[in-house]
Formats: structure tokens, sequence, C-alpha cells
């Protein structure tokens, strides 16, 4: 008696923790939808132009022949749970508000941050029939037998934010941030700052992931290479804010001297310049210690606005449009030329930064 | 050694912090004898005893064991690869592991287990020592005596050569220990040697051979048991001369006041959720009655619905003739009822507190929560009944386990005392305390009664009931059968009315 | 002199047998190595803030400050260990529920507000509320239902970061006012951080309700034989329950600290992981996790040794996804430490050392 109350108990709770996910997400999405979309269809288009250039044309058509005659593209979206950051936030309802009815889609989303339940919602999209499979893998391996059941079912798989170990003529294309060249972009706009030494605070991501790869990379290679250049800590804060706030209070209280805050993400920046704060540590533009985030969270590029920070880097959750190029040259009998197609990701200087830019780009 | 010794203890000697537990102490058992070994609480027997089955190990002296020679014992695996097996007064086995797998635990050989031989075996031992258990019964299911007697059967069939019986009849009615009795008396023939520990001496009589008697850690001596009459044994276990355990009752005369005749207590068709048949019961100002019966006939069930111990479904209760609601314990506390339950350890001592805490405890819920007694009140408190009932304790903030039985039981007495209760409820306030305990209490209740205090009380041994109550209650199989008093005390019509041979 | 020699040891026994022993010989263990290391380890230099207060800063202040919460969750935990004989491992989990709460009222719902839509008190008192409510539901599955602590709190905790997202719609609002980011910061003229000041004041709330009611007796009474405790005519449901909310409460007060800290709440990693390190507290206070006996004070100082391993840790820049490795061999040290056995060694050990110290005197 008592086992199985407690089971239902248990039941219930998860299930209601699903729904407040879900409900949550969803309202997030029907906000944000309406205005990250169209944005950032226009900040895509540029790139995009590269690879569908030659098929442009033929699209247009294709998309106005679908709608017209109401017959729509049916696609399955794997996408990671949307709660795991803001990122994955914005990512989804960018999803969301693209592939709608009104634009020519019938989509289903399947939501995991495990990679064997995204596998099996992956194969009831198979058996649902679906013409196109939009996958954002929560881990690179194990993908090889699924696709191929795809691609015999004559389904369509399309890649985005995340690869994954299988061989390139499993999936149509791949859309995708270059972490290594966001690293490099901002590394790069710090070098351009023409300090006499650079002393870096530098706070990584979750040992081991994409983004932490890339992103310590680059600022690893010049340290290397500069001798005016010295890491003053070189640790871990997990993405987490508090975290960093006692990584860097720790640094504080040991005298040592820093002028750089090198943090792989926006919260651990926060985190950083909290206690910076408490210490008495000036920041910002022409300040002692230059701050350096990345994600471009709409609060952090107002801190960039304000001047208390200095750079932010983008990673850009808008992978719809591509993908939605993407299908409609494939529909319309097109090809894709390069399977990688690699978004285009800018970096924010605090200087130039304009109140456009938080709208356009903040998350 | 002796051909016929199976175990020779010399000049053992144990001490901890504080306590010389064994000083010196000389032990021997023959082959196929029933030994018999006494002393009050604190004695050194229990140590005695888990100094022999390496659950302590000796300071000094010697064991040596029949074809053995001289043998350290530094755990319980020792003692079992020696041949020394024990059954505690508490049972050590698995409940919710079946009969075989508790007879087998940790002794199969290999790593494959042959439940089918295992079930068959433990069957055919079961059936020889005529044990009401089958093997494939959950451990649990059966009743205390009969876990018991499987531990024995455990310890039989490891061919043990020196069996330890630790206070096992102390949870046994006396059927269920006249038929450990027969199962001891066949081991006896078989050649094994027993250990027997026990405070009733009537089964120490009815059953030994020898006996050894200890006192503060030291040897007092070892008898044929036919030298040393009952009352010698009483006196040297206590150290003093004394008339064997005389009638003590009208010692002081019994309560007298004018409401002498007042019902205390009175409940009529009082029925709780343990499966007790609806009974009346009163009780009068100044009154010392029991309830009697073989255990397990709902003795304590009674009490504990009187108390509201266990869940009260129906009757009507009055205090002083006024009607009272009593639905947990704490209404019957708040009526001036005290409950000093059976299991001491289960529902008596908080362990790990200490002695003062668990004096003041039921006046201090009795007080309220959020009136705590200063830490000057509750050592007044503490040190008044540490001296008034001579609980022998290091200090007030000893924690209560470390204490002996008796002492532990004290405190429990303690506990209620202070609280000054009008209606105190014994229930088995003397199983496995000592000799010279039991007859402090019993003094103490009657002492209360004269006071004017009401007492009921429970005891599995006759005898005792008999020297304190005036009125006994009697019940079999859940329900109240008669009621005794005056001339009927006696032991014989007791017997006579548990058995339903007459309702007289 | 024998009669020295005994006394000494007597003192050393009094010393070793107080609950006291553990954290304080800990604390003198991590103070010594970084004496050794660097004795600037314990210099407190004023600085003026971003604010422009004049505040104390160094690593002493830094463990004092950001001990703070688990000190506070250590009074709660020990009181469910206690009475319960379990843990709640859902607290990081409620301290983003309770936070997420305060952050609604605070902001309305608005994701960046201009100003505050309640006052800081309001929201407070409501995160209380909520706090004790999930003690509520914690303490009703374990007191009524009888659900072991562990099993019934992993509802919350697998469930809890879920709801506090949902609280706010998704939405991570930022608390535009300063002064919010007093409770986990500086006040204006006091140069010591606030959270000091919360934990005292917890401390003498607890401190005071230990003196002038029966929690401690009850719970302990509850802890370490419920059957018993009824029979006194103690409700045992009812303090178990009672435990869990006052760990509601405790939780609220630390969400406070939380999210004032960073004015902000993330609902996936804040208070990530201090489950463990509350019940480790708990553990290095020297209180059975089975619970029964209980010593707040060691609990609380348990708190603050975990805080100083964790400074001392990061100032010898170890890697902060390698700490739990080192949280785990202290609870490992202290586990065997603590074992019955390893007792009985150490006991026999000390007994051969001292005749031949007598032999020498």
């Amino acid at each position: 008696m008592k086992r199985k109350l407690l089971s239902i108990v248990m039941a219930s709770a998860m299930t209601l923790s699903l729904v407040a996910c879900n409900s949550g997400a969803a309202d997030t999405a029907k906000e944000a939808a309406s205005e990250t979309v169209e944005e950032a269809t226009e900040a895509v288009s540029e790139t995009v132009e590269e690879a569908t250039e030659a098929v442009e044309e033929a699209t247009e058509e294709v998309t106005e022949e679908a709608t017209a005659s109401g017959d729509l593209i049916k696609v399955g979206i794997i996408n990671n749970d949307p709660n795991e950051s803001g990122y994955r936030t914005a990512n989804d309802a960018d999803l969301k508000a693209t592939f709608t009815e009104e634009n020519g889609y019938d989509a289903s989303f399947a939501y995991s941050l495990k990679n064997d339940e995204q596998i099996a919602a992956a194969q009831t999209f198979i058996q649902d029939e679906v013409d196109y499979l939009l996958l954002s893998a929560a881990d690179t391996a194990g993908w090889d037998s699924v696709l191929q059941d795809a691609q015999d079912a004559g389904i369509k798989v399309i890649l985005f934010d995340r690869t994954i170990d299988a061989d390139e003529s499993l999936y149509e294309a791949s859309i995708v941030s270059d972490m290594a060249k966001e690293g490099q972009t901002a590394v790069d706009w710090l070098a351009g700052q023409n300090l006499d030494t650079v002393n870096v605070i530098h706070l990584q991501g979750v040992m081991g992931s994409a983004a932490q790869q890339g992103r310590s990379g680059a600022l690893d290679e010049k340290v290397a290479a500069e001798d005016n250049w010295n890491i003053v800590v070189q640790q871990t804060a997990e993405w987490n804010a508090e975290k960093a706030q006692q990584i860097v209070q720790s640094v504080i209280d040991s005298g040592k001297e820093f002028n750089v805050i090198y943090a792989e993400n926006d919260d651990m920046a926060k985190g950083a310049v909290a206690a910076l704060d408490a210490a008495g540590i000036s920041h910002g533009v022409g300040k002692d210690v230059i701050v350096m985030g990345f994600d471009c969270n709409k609060w952090a590029l107002e801190e960039l606005l304000n001047q208390n920070w200095n750079y932010d880097g983008q990673c850009n959750p808008f992978q719809s449009s591509y993908i939605d190029e993407i299908i409609k040259t494939l529909e319309s009998g097109g090809s894709i030329s390069e399977k990688t197609i690699i978004m285009d990701e800018k970096g924010f200087d605090a200087e130039t930064i304009t109140q456009e830019d938080v709208d356009k780009y903040g998350i | 050694m002796d051909d016929n010794r199976v175990l020779e203890m010399r000049g053992i000697n144990k001490s901890f912090p504080g306590v010389k537990a064994l000083q010196n102490v000389d032990f021997s058992l023959n082959k196929g004898e029933i030994h018999a070994l006494m002393g009050e609480n604190g004695a050194g027997k229990s140590t005695l005893i888990k100094v022999l089955t390496g659950v302590y190990s000796k300071d000094a002296g010697t064991i040596t064991l029949e074809g053995q020679g001289e043998v350290a014992i530094h755990s319980p695996q020792d003692a079992q690869k020696c041949g020394i097996s024990t059954v505690y007064q508490e049972i050590t086995l698995c409940p919710n592991l079946t009969v075989a797998e508790n007879m087998y635990i940790g002794r199969t050989k290999g790593n494959i287990t042959n439940w089918k031989k295992m079930s068959e075996d433990a069957d055919k031992l079961l059936s020889l020592l005529e044990i009401p258990a089958k093997a494939t019964q959950q451990l649990g299911s059966c009743s205390i005596a009969v876990q018991q007697m499987v531990a024995i059967a455990r310890a039989v069939d490891m061919e043990c050569k020196v069996l330890i019986l630790d206070e096992p009849t102390s949870s046994l009615d006396e059927q269920e220990v006249e038929k450990l009795f027969n199962l001891m008396r066949g081991l006896k023939k078989r050649g094994v040697g027993i250990i027997f520990v026990t405070h009733f001496l009537d089964q120490v009589y009815e059953v030994c051979d020898k006996i050894t008697v200890l006192r503060d850690g030291q040897l007092v001596g070892e008898y044929e048991i036919k030298d040393l009459p009952r009352v010698k044994l009483v006196a040297k276990m206590l150290g003093k001369e004394m008339d064997d355990l005389s009638d003590i009752k009208g010692e002081g005369g019994s309560y007298e006041g004018a409401d002498a005749d007042e019902h205390i207590f009175d409940a009529r068709e009082l029925q709780s959720n343990a499966g007790i048949k609806p009974f009346d019961f009163y009780i009068k100002k100044g009154e010392v009655n029991g309830f009697t019966g073989l255990l397990g006939s709902g003795r304590s069930e009674c009490v504990r619905a009187i108390f509201g111990a266990d869940r009260v479904l129906k009757g009507t209760v009055k205090m002083h003739g006024k009607d009272v609601k009593i639905n947990k314990p704490l209404d019957a506390m708040r009526n001036g009822i005290a409950y000093l339950p059976e299991d001491r350890k289960v529902d008596g001592i908080i362990g790990d507190l200490s002695v003062r805490d668990n004096i003041i405890l039921a006046l201090q819920v009795l007080k309220g929560f959020f009136k705590p007694f200063s830490k000057a009140e509750a050592y007044a408190f503490a040190d008044e009944y540490i001296k008034k009932l001579n609980i022998k304790t290091a200090s007030a903030d000893t924690p209560i386990k470390s204490l002996s039985g008796g002492n532990q039981q004290k405190v429990i007495l303690a506990r209620w005392l202070l609280m000054h209760p009008e209606y105190l409820i014994l229930d088995e306030p003397t199983r496995g305390i000592d000799v010279g305990t039991k007859v402090d209490i019993q003094k103490l209740v009657l002492e209360l009664a004269k006071g004017g205090m009401s007492v009921t009380f429970i005891s599995s041994e006759t005898d005792e009931m008999l020297r304190t109550c005036s009125r006994l209650i009697v019940m079999r199989d859940r329900k109240v059968v008669g009621e005794l008093s005056g001339e009927d005390l006696t032991q014989n019509k007791i017997m006579s009315t548990i058995a339903g041979e007459s309702n007289v | 002199m024998s009669k020295n020699i005994k006394n000494k040891e007597s003192l050393l026994k009094r010393l070793t047998g107080n609950q006291l022993f553990i954290p304080i010989i800990a604390i003198i263990l991590l103070a010594v190595i970084n004496l050794i290391n660097d004795p600037g380890f314990f210099k407190i230099t004023p600085v003026i803030n971003n604010a422009g207060n004049t505040v104390l800063s160094g690593y002493l202040i830094t463990i004092l400050d950001y001990g703070s919460e688990l000190g506070i969750l250590a009074i709660g935990m020990t009181l469910v260990t206690a009475a319960s004989g379990g843990q709640d491992i859902s607290v990081g989990a409620t301290i983003a529920i309770a936070g997420s709460a305060m952050l609604r009222v605070l902001c309305g719902g608005q994701a960046r507000p201009t100003e505050l839509q309640a006052p800081i008190i309001v929201a407070f008192l409501v995160a209380c509320v909520v706090g004790m409510l999930c003690g509520a539901f914690n303490g009703m599955l374990v007191s009524v239902f009888k659900i072991q602590p562990m099993i019934a709190t992993l509802i919350l905790f697998t469930a809890g970061r879920s709801i506090a997202a949902w609280i706010n719609n998704n939405e991570l609002p930022i608390v535009p006012d300063p002064k919010f980011a007093y409770f986990g910061g500086f006040i204006p003229g006091c140069p010591i951080p606030t959270t000091v000041f919360i934990v005292i004041a917890c401390i003498i709330v607890i401190a005071l309700v230990l003196k002038f009611t029966n929690l401690g007796l009850y719970t302990q009474a509850v802890g370490i034989n419920e059957s018993s405790s009824r029979l006194n005519g103690i409700n045992p449901t009812f303090i178990k329950f009672l435990a869990f909310v006052i760990l509601g409460l405790c939780v609220a007060v630390a969400a406070l600290i939380k999210v004032s800290r960073l004015s902000t709440i993330n609902y996936s990693v804040i208070a990530k992981d201090i489950e463990m390190d509350a019940i480790l507290a708990v553990a290095l206070g020297g209180n059975a996790l089975s619970g029964g006996k209980f010593n707040m004070w060691a609990s609380i100082l348990g708190a603050y040794v975990i805080q100083f391993l964790t400074t001392t840790l990061y100032k010898f820049n170890v890697q902060s996804d390698a700490l739990a490795a080192y949280k785990a061999v202290v609870v490992i040290l202290l586990v065997v430490f603590s074992a019955p056995t390893v007792r009985e060694k150490m006991n026999q050990l000390t007994k051969k050392v001292k005749p031949a110290k007598k032999e020498v005197a």
C-alpha cells in the first residue's frame, strides 16, 4: 500500500515537472517568437546566400506551391531540453516560430538530454513517416543505425547545433556554431586592446564540452605564443555563476594581479563581476579589469551597453532559418553544396554596441 | 585436563574503563552437563559469556577446550569454529529470511546452495527437535519462542560442543519453556555441554546439574545442584543471608484511606485494534491488581488499551466516575495514568539519552512543549530518584543504554513515579532483571499502594503476582475469563482458571 | 605525579569525547596548512567596494561569507537528521523554488522590471511560506506516509528546479533595486558581510528555541526511539513534520542570500549540490546520520569547515570540478574514523602506548 502510494506520488510529481517544463517553454516560445524570428532570419541571411545561392529562386517558387496546395512538409525535431540554458530556450523558441503551419510545416517536437531517449524519439518519427528529421544530438555517438533507418525510409536528416560521429552521407547538412572561431574572435579582440601585459583569469565551462574546448583553445594558444600574456588562474566554474564568484574571490584574496576576466559564458562573467564589485575593483570600459563573456544574453549585452563589461561573443541559437532554406532547396530538387554550414557569429565590443544590437542579438 | 571436561576457563580478567568486570574467574564445563551461570545483573555473567564467544578479548587468563588445548578466541567466528555456539536473549537471526535460510546462513559450502536439500535438512532437524516451524516459512512469522528454538537448532546443527543459552526463556511461556527443556535434555544426552544463563530460579532447579555463582565480577563458587538449596543460592548471589523470597505482602499493610472503595479507573466494553475482545475493568484506590494468563493471552494488550497505546476502537472510560476520552498516551498521562511497557528496549528506554533526560521525559511532556525544565530542576529530579530507587549509574549524565537491565528498569520506573500518577500500570517490570531488583520493585509496588496509588501489575511469574496483587484478572485467548481474589488467590486456582477447567 | 598524568588523560578524553572535537580539529588542521603555505591567508584588509563602502576583505571573510547558506541549512538538516534518521536531499531544489518565488513577487513576473513590484520583506515572507510548504510536503511524506526521507525528498529533488522555472515562466528576472543585494553583500557603512549577521540571527533564534522549548529533547527522543517516545506522550509524526518545516524555513533564508548575491537566479545551477554539503556538515559535526542525539553547534561548525576546505582548495588552485573528490576523501576519513572497529583498534593502541609512558614517568 505504502509503496503504491509512493509510486503514485512520484509519478504525479514527475508529470508535474514535465508539464511545468513544457508550459514554461511554450509560454516563452510565444513571447520570444514574435521578436526573435524575423530578426534571426535577417541576421543569418547573408551567410546562407553562399550555400544556397544557386537555388534561391527555385526555393521561393516551391514554397509558394507547397503552401498553396496545403501539402504540409512533415518534420520531426529532436532537441535538448529547453530548460537546459537560455541558449536552448532561445533555440527552441526560434524553431517553434519557424516550423509553423503558416510556413508550410507540420512539426513535432521531442526533447531530451539523454541520447537513448533521443534515439527512441527518432525511431518514432521514422515510423510516423516524417519528411525531415532535424536533430540536435545529446551525444555524438550511437546514431549510425537509426540514421541508416531514416535514409532507408527516405527521410532526410539535417543536424543543427551539434555534430555527430556518423558518416556524412547519412545526413543532408549540419548547421553548427564554430566554438573555436568564437574563441578566436574573442582573443583577437583582446589582442586588439593593445595592453602592455595581459593577466587573465580564465573561467572555463564544464570541462570537455564543445563550447569549453573551442573557447579555451584560442586563449591557450595565444598565451603560449605571447610573452606578455599570462594566465593567473585557469579554473572550471562549470557554467555556474556562484562557483565563478568564489574562484575570482579566491584570486582577489590571494592578492594576485590580473586585468582580464575571460569567462566562457555570461553567467560566469556575472559571478566574477559580483566578486570584483565586493572587492572594489573597477571593471568595464576604461577601467582596471576587462570583462569578457559569451552567449549574448540580453542582460549581458545590457551590461556592455552600460560599459560595465567589455566584450561578449555570440553563440548563435537561430538555426531555423538556415534549416528552412535548406529544406526548401531540397524540396525544389536543388542540392546543398556544403555539408557543414557554419553560422555567422559576432563579437560585441562595449564601445561600439548599440541598443539595436541588444534588441536584435540578445537571447 | 579431566577426560570429561569440554571447557576450562582459568583466571579470566577483563576490565573496562573504570570497571573491573571480571577478576580472576574460573569456570569449567563437563560433557553432557547443564551448568547454570548465576549472579545478579552486573555480576559479570554477560562479560564472561562474551569473553568466551570472542565478542570481548580477555585481559588475562586461559581458555582450554577438549581436544584443542589452549585456544585463542578473538571473534565470534573463532568461537564457532571451536564448537562454541550461543543463543542470545535477543533474537540475532534475520526475520525476513526463511527458517531454513536462517539455519544455514553463512555456513554453506562453496558458492552454490542446494536450496532443496537445505530445506529438507532443515525440516528433518526441526521435526527431530519437535520445533513447530516449516523450513520455508519466513522466520518473522514465527512466534518469538519458535524463533529462539530455530536459533538453537542452528547451533545444534553446527555440531557444537558448548552451547550457551543466554536468558533463552525470558520471552517464552511455560509450555514453550518445557519444550525447550526437553530439547536441552536431549542435547545433554548427546554429550553437549550447556551453559544456561537465567534469572528464573525454578528453571535452574528443574534442569541444571551444576551452578556457578558470580558476584561483582568475582567467582563465588561452583556447586552441585543438590548441595545448594534456593535460599543459599539467593544468599550467595546477593552476598547476604536472606530467608528466600518469602512472603513480602502484608509487611506494611495496605491502603486504609476512607476512599479505599472509590473506583479510580473504570472501563466498560473497552476494545483496541490489537485484537482483544471488549472487556470491563476497574481499579480501586490503593489497590494492586493484575492481569494473568499465558503469554499472548492479551494481558499486555488490555493495559495498552487502558493507556491508549494502541488505537482504541470502542468503550467508555471513567476516572473518578467522570467520563474521559483516552485516545492516545498523552490523554492517559493527563488523567494521571502511567504505563511501564513490557518491552523495555523497544518501548521504554531512549537509549542514547542520559539517565536524567530519561527520568524527566514523561513529566516534561506533561508540562508542555514550551516549558522545559531548567538544568537545575532536571538534575534535582534525577538525583532525587537515583537516590530513592538506588539506581546504580556513574552519573545522571550517563546514557541509559550503558546501565544494566535492572537499573534501566528503575530509571523507567522513576520516570513514571516522578509524574506522581494516581494509577500506575506495570507490564512485566521484573523481566530479565536480577533477584535483588525484583524484590525491590515488588516492595516498592506495595509501598506505593499503601500510599494510595492504584497499581496494575503484570508478570509471567505467578508467584510474583500472588505476592503483590489482591485481585487477579485471568485471561485466555484474548478474552477475560475470570477474576480471582481473597481465598482464590492460589497457584492451583490460577492454573485451573487459565486452563478453563472450572469457572468459579 | 601519576595523579597529574591521570588528570591530563581525563582532560584529553573529555576533549576527544566532545562532539565539537572533530570540527575544531579539522579547522585547526586547515588553518595550520594555510599558515605554513602562506601566512597572508589570515590577513584581513579593508577595501572600498564598487558601491563606495569600506568593507573587509580576505580569505577569512570569504569563508564566513560563503559558508553562510551552508551554516543555515545545517541547522535544519541537523533537526531532520535527528528526528527522521534520514536526510533531505531536496534542499538545493527547494532553494531554487523559494528563490524563484521571491523573484516572482519582487519582479511581478517581468524579466527586467525597472523597479520593485513588492517590498522585499513581502517577497521574503512569501519565500518563507513556499519553503515551509516544500518542507511540509516532504515532512508529510516522511512522517505520515512513513516513506524513507531520501526517497521522499527525491521527488522535489527531481522536480524542484523545473517547478522553480515554471514559477517565473522560465524567465530569469533581475532585481533592479540595489538594496536587494545587501542581503548577500554589504549594507552601506558596515564592513562585515550581511550574511554573517543573518547567520548569527539564525543561530540566536535556534538557540532560543532550543532553550525555551523542548524541541531538542523531543527530536532526540523521537530519533532514538519512536515507539518509546509515543508512549511518553510525544507525537512523533508531528515532531518529524516540524523538523522538515523548520528546514523549509532555513531553505528560505538560504535562498534569500543565494538570490541576493547575484540579484538573479539560474534554476539549473543555483545551490547545486548544496544538499550533499549540508549533509556532510551534519556528519562532520559528529552527528549520527541514523538520527538520535545531535549537537547543533557542531553541525554549524561543520558547515564552516566545509567552506574552509573549499576556500583552501580554491586557493591551492585545485580544479573546482575536483572539489567533490576531496570532499569524498573527507567523508571516507570520517566514516572510517567513526567506525566502531577502528575506534576499538585506536583504543587498544592508546592502551599499549600508555603503560610505556608510565614506565618512563
